[in-house]
């Protein structure tokens, strides 16, 4: 019997047809593909350059087919930057751990949002630094157990988490902040609205755009990725409030 | 061809316009504002980016954004700065991106002070950042000399792929004098089809230093190295000045060589047959220039604005053949002419 079938799902052009390196349960393989499925959406493959530095995040240039930096430690701002001032018909935007982008790249990604720089950042908030091995991570919650904070991080000895979608939405060069997850399907959904619109505000030229995604990282958490992925709604959630905290003026 | 009284800063920055770089990355320090103070008002002008950094760091990685987009870029600093930009040149060195980096010294350790220096040699020379590499170091000891080896730099670093770096002081960056800019033809250069452009009718094009497998990065450090091997080879300059019937040889390069040009001229009225061997580009270093003189002359006296680091490259030239002798100041201090000569004259009176 003959039957005809539709294809109604399919692997995005950009994302190439790799196995990845991450872990099981890992958010970064969604968060990636949600870039290749918005970048094939927008129909600019042949004008997006993407910047991926030091971290989990790193590996992005063997699974996505456009032009890509591999950058130093928390420096990709910067560099999307240089790329994007000195050819500003592409789309730049910069793929970035939490160690990068709210530890040792906090000056780069404050400066590039307050200058309004039009880029995109996709900083994924997994709470722990995930390549090295599962250290404290600036986003780490307090009371978390990681190899650098044994006994639970303590206000005390560490000071407090760092909610950078809220702080990057004080300036006034920041034009679409927001923050999301990819712990379940309805989250995914909304992740990935969130990372078109981050990309059409890069399009339109209004401004700097970032989306933080909540990631589970399974293998650092020491859970497994069901639990991985229930701890990002129990724990993160409550001190990393998903939604949008600000949209382009137009748009409000 | 007109003659324009500038400053060495100045004078860097337009040589760099007129050589096609039409972006500048950089922040303020002194004694080299005047370059991106001079970038930010003339870059608009022409249609180019002028853009302050927040930091060096930044300013370093935007170039190496730039440079990876295949656009002539530059930035300036001094030594404090140059130092915050250590890692970003390695990572530019790693990726094989041609940019112009520029360092005006000043005194160091630490803040150090504003005053001209020569104490980066080592940083400038045996590498600074982390791993294999070496910028292609040029030395300049005039204004005009300053013009020509920027506009000349950004066909080098074309050419080579390679951070190429101009090694000045605070005294040549503040220095007026007359310079023409005169248009230099350019090599053929490579083609950038590794440039990140948008993949557009041709694969995906990636900048990257990581090599996480270890054969992978030994066979890329080797291709680095070709490249160095090549700039051994094809890229030394340097300057013999009146050291045909020298009995003694002065070894400076910048704005010391400069001051030992007044010196000579001393020594010479004195009856002392003094020359100078002058490296225009101090890496790669002149060894081959320094053993040939070594074999007619016993005596050698090398000045310095620090304690001794160019003395180590002198005596590796050298190979043991000749007597060295090091008359350096440091902190900011300019060695002047007389001291010069007196300590030419206490060489030559020593038994070698």
């Amino acid at each position: 019997m003959q039957m005809d079938f539709e294809k109604i799902f399919e692997r995005p052009k950009t994302l190439r047809p790799v196995a990845t390196h991450y872990c099981p349960g890992c958010g970064h393989g969604i968060a990636g593909r949600l870039v290749a499925e918005v970048i094939d959406e927008l129909n600019v493959s042949e004008r997006a350059v993407g910047v991926a530095p030091v971290g989990c995040s790193v590996l992005l240039y063997n699974y996505l087919e456009i032009d890509m930096y591999e950058a130093a430690h928390g420096r990709a701002p910067a560099v999307a930057t240089g790329c994007k001032r000195v050819r500003p018909d592409l789309v730049v935007f910069t793929y970035q751990g939490d160690g990068d982008f709210a530890s040792i790249g906090i000056a780069e990604a404050v400066h590039a949002a307050a200058r309004g720089e039009k880029i995109s950042t996709i900083f994924i908030n997994n709470a722990i630094y995930g390549m090295t091995g599962g250290q404290m991570a600036p986003t780490t919650l307090i009371g978390q157990k990681t190899t650098t904070s044994p006994i639970g991080r303590t206000s005390e000895r560490a000071g407090f988490p760092i909610r950078m979608a809220e702080l990057l939405a004080t300036l006034d060069g920041a034009a679409y902040i927001a923050r999301v997850a990819v712990n379940s399907p309805k989250h995914i959904i909304k992740a990935r609205r969130a990372v078109k619109k981050a990309f059409e505000t890069q399009i339109k030229g209004l401004g700097y755009s970032m989306v933080e995604i909540l990631s589970p990282c399974p293998t650092d958490w020491r859970m497994t990725p069901i639990e991985a992925a229930k701890w990002v709604e129990e724990k993160m959630m409550p001190y990393y409030p998903l939604g949008e905290f600000k949209v382009p003026q137009k748009e409000k | 061809m007109e003659k324009k009284f500038m400053t060495g800063n100045e004078a860097i920055a337009e040589a760099a316009i007129q050589a096609g770089c039409q972006h500048f990355f950089g922040y303020p320090i002194t004694p080299q504002s005047e370059i991106p103070e001079y970038m930010s008002k003339r870059l608009p002008e022409i249609g180019g980016i002028y853009l302050q950094a927040e930091s060096e760091v930044a300013a370093i990685n935007m170039l190496f954004g730039a440079a990876g987009a295949g656009v002539r870029v530059m930035t300036s600093s001094s030594s404090p700065g140059i130092s915050l930009m250590q890692e970003g040149i390695s990572y530019i060195a790693g990726a094989q991106l041609p940019c112009v980096i520029v360092n005006i010294m000043r005194g160091g350790p630490g803040l150090g002070g504003i005053q001209p220096s020569q104490s980066d040699y080592f940083q400038a020379t045996k590498g600074g950042g982390h791993g294999d590499y070496h910028m292609l170091v040029l030395a300049p000891h005039t204004v005009q000399e300053a013009v020509s080896l920027t506009m000349e730099a950004f066909d080098l670093a074309d050419t080579y792929r390679n951070p190429v770096m101009i090694l000045g002081d605070g005294y040549m960056g503040q220095m007026m004098e007359p310079v023409e800019f005169y248009k230099t033809s350019s090599p053929n250069l490579p083609p950038k089809d590794w440039a990140l452009t948008g993949a557009k009718g041709r694969s995906a094009n990636l900048v990257k230093s990581l090599y996480l497998d270890p054969e992978a990065l030994e066979k890329h450090n080797l291709e680095i190295n070709r490249k160095i091997q090549k700039m051994r080879k094809d890229e030394v300059r340097v300057e013999n000045y009146q050291t045909d019937d020298a009995e003694v040889i002065i070894a400076a390069y910048g704005t010391v060589a400069r001051i030992c040009k007044t010196a000579i001229k001393v020594l010479r009225d004195k009856g002392i047959k003094a020359g100078m061997i002058r490296p225009i580009t101090v890496f790669p270093f002149p060894y081959n220039d320094f053993e040939k003189l070594a074999d007619k002359m016993r005596k050698f006296l090398v000045v310095e604005m620090s304690l001794g680091q160019m003395i180590e490259d002198v005596k590796l030239g050298l190979c043991g053949k000749a007597q060295i002798s090091f008359y350096g100041r440091t902190g900011g201090m300019v060695p002047s002419y007389d001291e010069i000569v007196t300590e030419t004259e206490k060489l030559v009176k020593e038994v070698g």
